[in-house]
């Protein structure tokens, strides 16, 4: 199948905001394409062992489901109601204020109303009310009440695989109500009987087997970084060490494998690898636990649980103290919120402290691990680094909250502090776009895939309009993110909307204006483009 | 608009129920054996919900952080919208229920020269915190009916609550306040198309039961005076459990009885729960601290893993010739 032609730029913009006619349990799902992703195929389902295993697509008439799905999915949904709190409770008390409405990035950029989060979560309560509540089994639609039928099965999945789990939503509602944990319920019940995408149970399965998402195995990891070595030596003369599967080393680093694989996330490892040769620290890579990320969290919790796994067991097995984690957005969400409690305590670690600089980061004593913007921070504080900001001067920055770090951590001065420190141009979006009110990449959760375009596109809208704002404004030419998702996606999101803007990250960022010991004269960017003031005179 | 006829049609029964319960003669259905189970299925009801969301574990700590982290020491926390401690989780919530802090955040998006802008949007949440606290203070006043003799407190609180002495008798200024909220409301979700698509007949019924309690409470203050003596006589003996039948409370008093009495029976089964619910949400109630403090889930179990031992047996040949160190030969 090819993928859906998308329409251009001005043709997306042109939205509507009117309800249909119909109301909303009368309209049915259309798979549009363009606006849905591939189904997980067989062979990632059986790596990982998740049921239903088959071949379809979701425009396909049969869904192969098994024949007693709907028993299926009403007793899982009884288990995540005694299991979830927040389930139960996110069921009940919606008072449909409609202040989440117009906040969800996927409704701004389509005008779909079952995109408001409001009505996304409704697609799966009204199922609630009908089989869990005295009202509803009685009084039925009188009370928004509805049967499990297959048409709302469908409607699920293609509205459960149209959200990024971002949480902007739960910001604004009065009660804490977050879509992403009614869509991690929803894909749950999915996955119960086979319906998942392809774009999260590959990299699940890949992740299972290899230790990453990618599916690169151990030579492949030790390639791609000594690759990334020799680029450091060509650009600074300095010749950095790839430390992996070391026992005994102090520190593990746990990096996304986005960082490592591919443009632009490359310049960003090439960033850590500069910066942990310059301070020396006693580190190594595991290939092993070669991703930070966590496609489990786009499916279940107990996948989460099984792939978030390795990185204590390799941390335990290496001997380390403690783990130090790179720029990667869901993977602080897991490690943040779900790693000590799924697979702690870590008490064959220690509490994390820096050999550079002595700081103690007692935010992360029980956890052991410490986000790279954090260490990095600090580094800067205490005078570790030694950093001329006017390298970067091409560049107008500007920086992108990424969802998770941002609304599942609160992770927002230690990116600017480190920003602040190597850039002379940095401006930020409009207020209500960035720090807890960030607007989504649009292709986060698993939904970054080609045949999903359009609806990434539409999704990233609102995001790259302030991106846009910006540029016009200040000739911005660099959107700076902390996340591998996004530097894939707001790639291809600016290329769509706002073209002459690249993304970079903040160690990419830090690495340009790191003077290393021993170091060449730098002629050039990581990039292997010219220093000086080229680039902000093309933007302009 | 077929919601909101089902809902007005919902109120125009229970007019009707207690006029003709009234003059069927009926006086002690309404006045006492309604009550009293209408009482009982709130108080029940709503303990039964609040113990059943509470049975259900909080397996994961998942607090929605809208503000700076506690990280290093030199960078400036938000210690009220990401709390890290039990005091910054009491301010939070406290400005949560109180002052209704996140809806105090809500914007207006609307698509301006081709580009969504994010206009400020704080009429929800005024008049959302005016009817509710409206709605409070007038519930706390009613004591004077429970009461003798009547707290002094009480007495204040009304007093203020008539400062301006407007009309005869005073007018209350959150009757006035209460009523604004809700015409707010309801004609913000019966008119803008957005809130129209996603009401329910509940949401609707809500709001129209309340205006209806309202309005028979303004309707007796102002134009038909009940008897207040043998209202308050009625309200004395329920709280001392030797109710009588009152004479002549007259029929807007038994509407607005019936009313408060349905409100009292359906709260336990509607969204009006988000009073108990709003406590127990965890993406508020929760401190940011998961990784200084472990928090543990109590029905964790083992999952099936890929060991580094399962891993190492499959790759062994590889990372051999990659030159990685191997735990076995």
């Amino acid at each position: 199948m090819a993928a859906a032609k998308i329409p251009k730029p001005e043709e997306l913009i042109a939205l509507r905001y009117e309800p249909p006619e119909t109301p909303w349990m009368e309209t049915p799902t259309v798979f549009r394409p363009g606006t849905w992703s591939y189904t997980g195929t067989p062979k990632s389902l059986a790596t990982l062992g998740l049921p239903n295993s088959r071949a379809w697509q979701p425009t396909d008439e049969d869904w192969k489901l098994p024949e007693n799905w709907k028993q299926i999915i009403l007793e899982g949904m009884a288990e995540r109601l005694e299991k979830y709190r927040s389930f139960r409770l996110f069921m009940d008390i919606c008072v449909r204020c409609g202040a989440c409405a117009d906040k969800c990035h996927f409704y701004i950029g389509s005008g779909d109303p079952k995109n408001m989060p409001v009505l996304r979560a409704e697609l799966l309560r009204s199922v609630y009310r009908r089989y869990f509540t005295q009202s509803g089994k009685r009084l039925g639609r009188l009370v928004g009440a509805r049967d499990l039928t297959i048409d709302v099965l469908k409607e699920w999945f293609y509205y459960f695989y149209q959200c990024t789990e971002c949480r902007r939503c739960s910001v604004f509602c009065p009660y804490g109500i977050d879509q992403a944990e009614i869509t991690m319920m929803g894909r749950e019940l999915l996955n119960l009987v086979g319906c998942n995408i392809n774009w999260v149970t590959e990299p699940m399965a890949n992740c299972f087997r290899t230790g990453n998402h990618l599916g690169i195995q151990p030579g492949g990891v030790k390639d791609m970084l000594e690759f990334l070595a020799d680029d450091v030596a060509d650009r600074t003369g300095v010749k950095v060490d790839v430390p992996l599967n070391r026992k005994g080393a102090e520190i593990l680093v746990v990096v996304p494998s986005g960082d490592y694989f591919a443009d632009p996330g490359t310049y960003t490892c090439m960033g850590y690898l500069m910066l942990l040769h310059e301070i020396g620290l006693d580190f190594t890579f595991s290939t092993y636990a070669s991703e930070g990320g966590n496609f489990g969290l786009f499916t279940s919790h107990e996948m989460i649980k099984r792939l978030n796994a390795k990185i204590y067991a390799e941390a335990k097995r290496l001997g380390v103290k403690w783990i130090l984690g790179g720029e990667c957005g869901h993977m602080w969400r897991v490690i943040n919120q779900y790693m000590d409690t799924m697979n702690g305590p870590a008490d064959f670690l220690e509490e994390p402290v820096s050999p550079i600089t002595g700081t103690r980061f007692d935010n992360s004593r029980s956890t052991k691990m410490v986000h790279i913007a954090e260490f990095t921070a600090d580094l800067i504080r205490n005078g570790k680094l030694k950093l001329d900001p006017s390298r970067n001067d091409a560049y107008r920055v500007t920086f992108h909250d990424s969802c998770n770090p941002a609304r599942a951590m609160g992770l927002f001065e230690e990116p600017r502090y480190i920003i602040n420190n190597v850039c002379n141009h940095f401006h930020e979006m409009a207020e209500d776009t960035i720090r807890e009110k960030t607007l989504c990449c649009g292709s986060g959760a698993g939904l970054g895939n080609e045949e999903n375009e359009e609806m990434r596109m539409r999704g990233g809208m609102p995001r790259a309009m302030a991106v846009k704002q910006v540029k016009e404004k200040y000739g911005v030419n660099r959107l700076a993110c902390m996340c591998a998702i996004d530097r894939a996606a707001l790639t291809a999101l600016m290329d769509y909307w706002v073209p002459g803007v690249a993304v970079v990250g903040v160690h990419e960022l830090l690495a340009n204006a790191l003077v290393m010991k021993g170091e060449k004269e730098r002629t050039t960017d990581l990039r292997g483009e010219p220093l000086g003031g080229m680039a902000v005179d093309e933007a302009l | 608009m077929k919601n909101l006829g089902i809902s007005l049609f919902a109120i125009a029964v229970l007019v009707t129920v207690s006029v003709g319960a009234t003059s069927a003669g009926w006086s002690g259905l309404l006045t006492i054996v309604i009550p009293y189970a209408a009482l009982a299925v709130f108080l029940i009801g709503f303990v039964t919900r609040v113990f059943r969301w509470t049975k259900s574990p909080v397996p994961f700590r998942i607090p929605a952080t809208c503000g700076q982290q506690a990280s290093l020491p030199w960078i400036r926390r938000n210690p009220l919208d990401c709390p890290s401690s039990l005091a910054g989780v009491i301010g939070r919530m406290f400005m949560e229920v109180f002052l209704f802090r996140s809806l105090f955040r809500n914007t207006e998006m609307e698509i301006a020269g081709q580009r969504p802008v994010y206009g400020s949007a704080k009429w929800l949440w005024f008049f959302g915190l005016l009817f509710h606290w409206s709605l409070l203070i007038i519930v706390v006043r009613h004591l004077r009916f429970f009461l003798e003799p009547i707290a002094a407190w009480v007495n204040t609180l009304a007093a203020i609550d008539g400062f301006f002495e407007i009309g005869s008798p005073t007018l209350y200024l959150t009757d006035a306040a209460l009523l604004a909220g809700l015409t707010f409301l309801f004609f913000r979700r019966a008119v803008a198309p957005r809130l129209r698509y996603i009401s329910l007949v509940t949401d609707y019924f809500a709001l129209l039961l309340i205006m209806g309690v309202a309005t028979t409470g303004l309707l007796m203050r102002h134009f038909f005076p009940a008897d207040l003596l043998a209202v308050k006589n009625l309200a004395l003996g329920w709280v001392t459990f030797a109710p009588t039948i009152p004479k002549g409370v007259g029929p807007v008093f038994s509407i607005h009885l019936l009313f408060v009495c349905a409100l009292l029976a359906w709260f336990p089964f509607s969204k009006l729960m988000h009073m108990g619910g709003v406590f127990l949400s965890p993406t508020r109630n929760l401190a940011n601290d998961n990784r200084m403090n472990r928090h543990v889930n109590p029905w964790n179990a083992p999952v099936k893993v890929h060991t580094y031992e399962e891993y190492e047996d499959e790759f062994r040949d590889k990372m051999k010739l990659a030159g990685l160190p191997l735990e076995k030969e």
